[in-house]
């Protein structure tokens, strides 16, 4: 039984990683630009699939780096082009248009890729356990969740230390002060909407490498994502990253005692946090 | 301006009367018509909330998706009879409207759009994992809408399409007509009052709250209605009915049809409906194509339909 329990906490551990990675990049679009990206699913399952096409050429290794990076070039992309021309205009349009972009990139994977699921395969050193006493945690997961933390702690630095990410988090409480400061505002709302798709592109490749690959693997795990930062509280990075990992656990120990309700409790425990402290957990009062 | 716009109501009242007549001429079908009259409920009452109180949810297919299973389910367990089914069926999605309402009013904008989705997703999981009683994935069938009987006359819900559609026809009617004269009372004028300024309208001692909730349960109501009448319309309740692109399709037909005009979604519904039905019948890959209008919409067309149509006739 603990050892059923500890299973499945880890599991959740590791759900609630990528939940938390791809809710920090929405969490960052919306911030700074007031969209909520749709589409953020579609990117991570355009992320997954191009390490799978890229991975016989550069290996693993370099299929984790590079195809979230084209990734985010298609994102910064699709940003200039049409994303942009939304800003300022009623939240409404930009809700509609990456709607219809989820569409597009989840049938455009399909198209191209086929809607079999295809299997990704990681190193092999990495599937086996590391002890017979815990034979879930495979060398992949333990990867999976340094990896998170690696890249999550690297993203709270650059927001911290660097020049844009300091104007990113400017940008997020006053971006007409920013402007007026001399800062593109332009240029700044493009590489952050990069920053939140390279993060989706890395969750969709770490996703791939556990669940295997399937055109609809984003708009499976965008929904929980929106939990994640409602709970954390809009507007609050580390308040998505909590939000993530707390449905992920919640859900993993849901899965325990009572299987079928594993989806749903995250949004009843999105609905206590409503009730309770309507901004989320550490989420600020009167920003939204 | 007066007498155009009441030929206008006529014409369109004149025009859904007869559907089942002209459709045939200009390659329709007697339940694409049905579809449309149902859809455009739906459209029409989540424009009552969209664009009259200017509250963008984003969630209202959970509604549309409760009084679908509410029908399905109460003439498949309980009593076969069409009746209780969409009474039922109303009375489940207005109650969840009522309590999930009361935790998201306080929420404005963006924030309410998102809470909105996400409890939307909620009524999905349960229909998809409750297989016993749901069908789950498969979605609820095994039952069939019954006629009605009202003591005097019978209508024959299940043998002719054209009853089924004056029934749908009948319930559209009523709940446009109740929804126009709520915008036209004070009540409504409040609304026009929040959307147009919530500070000021808050300022002269309205209370906000209670209005954005009234009118997000109103609008959830007939949400619900237009629920029933389309599970009526399939003899079936889908998952998908309840699923956040189901939502994305009513907040297309409301802004493509046109959200400040009253008729606009309508037009929108219709739009669409005959758009989707004409794509998936060609292509595969018609959520390519769906999506791409979408983005075609927002681009070129945010105004809508009515949108255009007003600032041509404008001097």
């Amino acid at each position: 039984m603990t050892q059923l329990i500890l299973f499945n906490l880890f599991n959740g551990l590791i759900i609630g990683a990528f939940y938390a990675l791809m809710a920090l990049g929405l969490s960052l679009i919306l911030n700074l630009s007031g969209v909520i990206n749709f589409a953020h699913g579609g990117f991570l399952a355009i992320g997954a699939y191009l390490a799978f096409t890229l991975m016989p050429y550069i290996g693993f290794w370099g299929a984790l780096i590079v195809a979230p990076l084209v990734t985010a070039l298609l994102g910064i992309a699709v940003e200039r082009m049409l994303i942009s021309r939304l800003y300022g205009r009623d939240p409404l349009y930009g809700l509609l248009l990456t709607f219809g972009l989820a569409f597009i990139l989840e049938d455009g994977t399909r198209y191209l890729w086929g809607a079999a699921t295809l299997p990704f395969s990681v190193p092999g050193w990495m599937q086996s356990p590391l002890s017979n006493e815990f034979f879930f945690l495979t060398g992949y997961r333990l990867f999976m969740v340094l990896l998170v933390v690696v890249v999550v702690a690297a993203l709270f630095l650059i927001l911290g230390y660097t020049r844009l990410g300091m104007r990113i988090r400017a940008g997020t409480l006053d971006l007409e002060m920013v402007s007026v400061l001399g800062v593109n505002v332009r240029v700044l709302r493009n590489l952050n909407f990069g920053l939140g798709i390279f993060l989706a592109g890395l969750a969709g490749v770490l996703a791939a490498g556990m669940l295997g690959l399937q055109p609809t693997i984003g708009s499976t795990l965008i929904m929980p994502s929106f939990v994640a930062i409602i709970i954390g509280g809009l507007g609050s990075l580390p308040g998505t990253l909590l939000g993530g990992l707390l449905i992920g656990v919640a859900s993993g120990l849901t899965a325990v005692f009572f299987p079928s309700a594993s989806e749903a409790v995250i949004y009843v425990m999105m609905g206590l946090v409503l009730l309770v402290r309507p901004r989320g957990l550490l989420g600020e009062e009167g920003r939204f | 301006m007066q007498v155009d716009r009441r030929a206008a109501h006529a014409l369109v009242w004149l025009l859904l009367l007869t559907m089942p007549f002209w459709l045939d001429w200009v390659d329709g079908y007697t339940a694409l018509g049905t579809r449309i009259v149902v859809l455009a409920l739906a459209a029409m009452s989540l424009n009552f909330l969209l664009g009259f109180t200017g509250v963008l949810s984003f969630g209202h297919a959970a509604y549309f998706g409760l009084g679908a299973y509410g029908l399905g389910m109460t003439i498949k367990y309980l009593v076969p009879s069409t009746l209780a089914g969409m009474a039922v069926g109303v009375i489940a999605g207005t109650l969840a409207a009522m309590l999930l309402g009361a935790l998201i009013v306080r929420l404005r904008g963006i924030y309410f759009a998102m809470v909105t989705i996400a409890f939307g997703q909620v009524f999905y999981f349960i229909a998809y994992r409750w297989n016993a009683v749901t069908g789950g994935d498969d979605g609820l069938s095994g039952w069939r809408r019954q006629p009605v009987d009202l003591g005097f006359v019978r209508i024959d819900l299940l043998g002719s399409d054209n009853a089924l559609y004056y029934w749908c026809l009948f319930w559209f009617a009523a709940a446009v007509l109740i929804m126009a004269a709520l915008l036209r009372s004070p009540f409504g004028r409040t609304l026009l009052a929040i959307r147009e300024n919530e500070r000021r309208a808050r300022f002269l001692g309205i209370p906000i709250d209670r209005h954005i909730w009234l009118s997000w349960v109103i609008s959830c109501l007939f949400v619900s209605l237009a629920g029933t009448l389309y599970a009526l319309l399939n003899s079936f309740a889908d998952p998908h009915d309840l699923r956040w692109d189901q939502s994305g399709d009513f907040v297309i037909m409301a802004v493509l049809g046109g959200m400040r005009s009253f008729w606009g979604p309508l037009i929108g519904a219709a739009v669409y409906v005959v758009l989707q039905d004409y794509i998936s019948s060609q292509t595969e890959n018609w959520m390519s194509f769906i999506g791409l209008f979408f983005v075609l919409v927002v681009l070129f067309f945010p105004r809508g339909v009515m949108g255009v149509l007003r600032r041509r006739s404008a001097p």
